[in-house]
């Protein structure tokens, strides 16, 4: 099932001569258990496309489903609710709040959806556990560090059992190491959770974890890689003699 | 990969037998970089009759013979190790060349000829990342390996990058004149820096 669909999405700013295209008529989809990595220079509308997908912002035309819902045909309090419920946004840099612990701020996502602070506790802590962090739930975001706050970053945006998941460079702080292990986190989430996310970089060591790689160039959809054939075709003797 | 500083490697560790030496061989580079039983042998021979290893005597050549490593052998693993393989020269890249040809080709589109290599590498990653992912914390060379080979790719991908972003813009700026595109041949091989031409006239 496809948990993000975008239908011939355009979104332009400005008007007449000062009139801006950052997407034009991209069409894209994640179903469940699915990673896929967009992949630009700066100014090809990756951002943007990940704004639309996340309810951000609207397009100018064209169509967005999450959960197959048509956003464009549902109330603003359904569309705050698919917010809340079903996406999970990873900033770039982290956007962790300084007056909260590592689990005050993985669970305020339920907390802001009405869960009482004592039950939101609970699968916050558990968030944090599955990346790791169990002994860190206590700590602020300043004596963490940068690795531990994305993780944090990460648990936040998936607690709740979010079934999408939207990451801007969310590697783009961290070490190579720090980076490699924030990509098997997310893709282990697909696998496991039965998620499907949408990974924005520019880094193809990076966008290697996906399933699928889409190339973004000037708002445009330009390309993608093709299912990947099984990787032992890599290591067979004929290819090295 | 030099099997003959390989095979002394091993033989470093203790004395073992041919068959063992290409057994280990194989697991210790991951598997990436197989090879024959014959290649083993004749190795050892070589390393036999150049003094850097000695084989127990019993005669028979193959599986069962035992070896172990020279004082002349240590001496020569440990400056085989601590000695940079050459990369002063540029290789003579055939994705490069590609590129550079097709900014002369009135028919080519530049983008669509550097898309298709970046796909292509990024799928090659792609596949890397999958054994990556399945073997985690599995085998230590493996893993190596595998990294080594995708640092490459990005680099390679980072070039592509680079260079199409480089062509847009002097596609922008009217930089991009026919005077550039002149000499194709030369245009194959990627400008040396100054300091390397002169070394080179040296020689």
């Amino acid at each position: 099932m496809s948990m993000l669909e975008l239908s011939q999405v355009s979104k332009s700013y400005g008007q007449g001569g000062a009139e801006v295209h950052a997407l034009r008529e991209v069409s894209l989809t994640a179903d469940a258990g699915e990673m896929v990595a967009v992949m630009g220079p700066s100014g090809s509308g990756k951002s943007t496309l990940l704004t639309i997908a996340g309810t951000l912002e609207e397009p100018t035309s064209g169509e967005v489903l999450i959960a197959g819902q048509p956003v464009s045909k549902v109330s603003r309090g359904t569309k705050a609710r698919l917010r809340r419920r079903v996406i999970g946004y990873v900033f770039q840099d982290f956007n962790l709040l300084p007056g909260l612990t590592a689990a005050e701020n993985v669970s305020l996502p339920l907390e802001l959806d009405g869960v009482s602070a004592r039950k939101a506790r609970v699968p916050g802590l558990r968030g944090l556990e599955r990346l790791g962090l169990g002994e860190r739930a206590a700590h602020y975001p300043d004596q963490l560090s940068g690795g531990e706050r994305q993780r944090v970053a990460i648990a936040r945006a998936m607690v709740g059992d979010r079934k999408l998941l939207l990451a801007d460079e969310p590697s783009g702080a961290l070490d190579s190491e720090n980076a490699q292990a924030v990509m098997r986190l997310l893709l282990d989430a697909c696998r496991a959770g039965g998620m499907a996310a949408v990974v924005v970089t520019h880094d193809a060591h990076l966008a290697s974890w996906a399933d699928r790689v889409v190339f973004l160039r000037d708002g445009r959809v330009t390309d993608q890689t093709a299912a990947a054939p099984g990787p032992e075709s890599l290591l067979t003797p004929e290819r090295n003699q | 990969m030099s099997v003959r500083h390989a095979l002394l490697a091993l033989l470093s560790e203790r004395p073992k037998y041919g068959l063992q030496l290409r057994e280990e061989f194989e697991a210790r580079t991951g598997e990436v970089w197989p090879l024959n039983g014959g290649q083993v042998y004749t190795t050892l021979q070589r390393l036999e009759r150049d003094g850097l290893v000695e084989s127990d005597g019993t005669g028979t050549e193959g599986p069962q013979k035992g070896f172990s490593i020279t004082a002349e052998g240590e001496q020569e693993l440990a400056w085989w190790l601590r000695t940079p393989p050459d990369l002063s020269s540029p290789p003579r890249d055939e994705l490069v060349m590609k590129v550079l040809v097709a900014l002369y080709v009135p028919s080519a589109d530049v983008h669509a000829v550097i898309q298709a290599h970046r796909r292509y590498v990024v799928e090659l990653m792609q596949r890397w990342t999958r054994i990556k992912e399945d073997e985690a914390g599995s085998e230590l060379n493996m893993s190596l390996a595998i990294d080594a080979e995708l640092f490459r790719l990005d680099s390679v991908v980072r070039w592509l990058d680079a260079a199409e972003a480089r062509v847009s813009r002097a596609a922008a700026d009217g930089t991009m004149t026919w005077a550039d595109q002149a000499t194709p041949r030369n245009q194959t091989r990627a400008p040396l820096p100054r300091h390397r031409r002169e070394v080179r006239e040296r020689r």
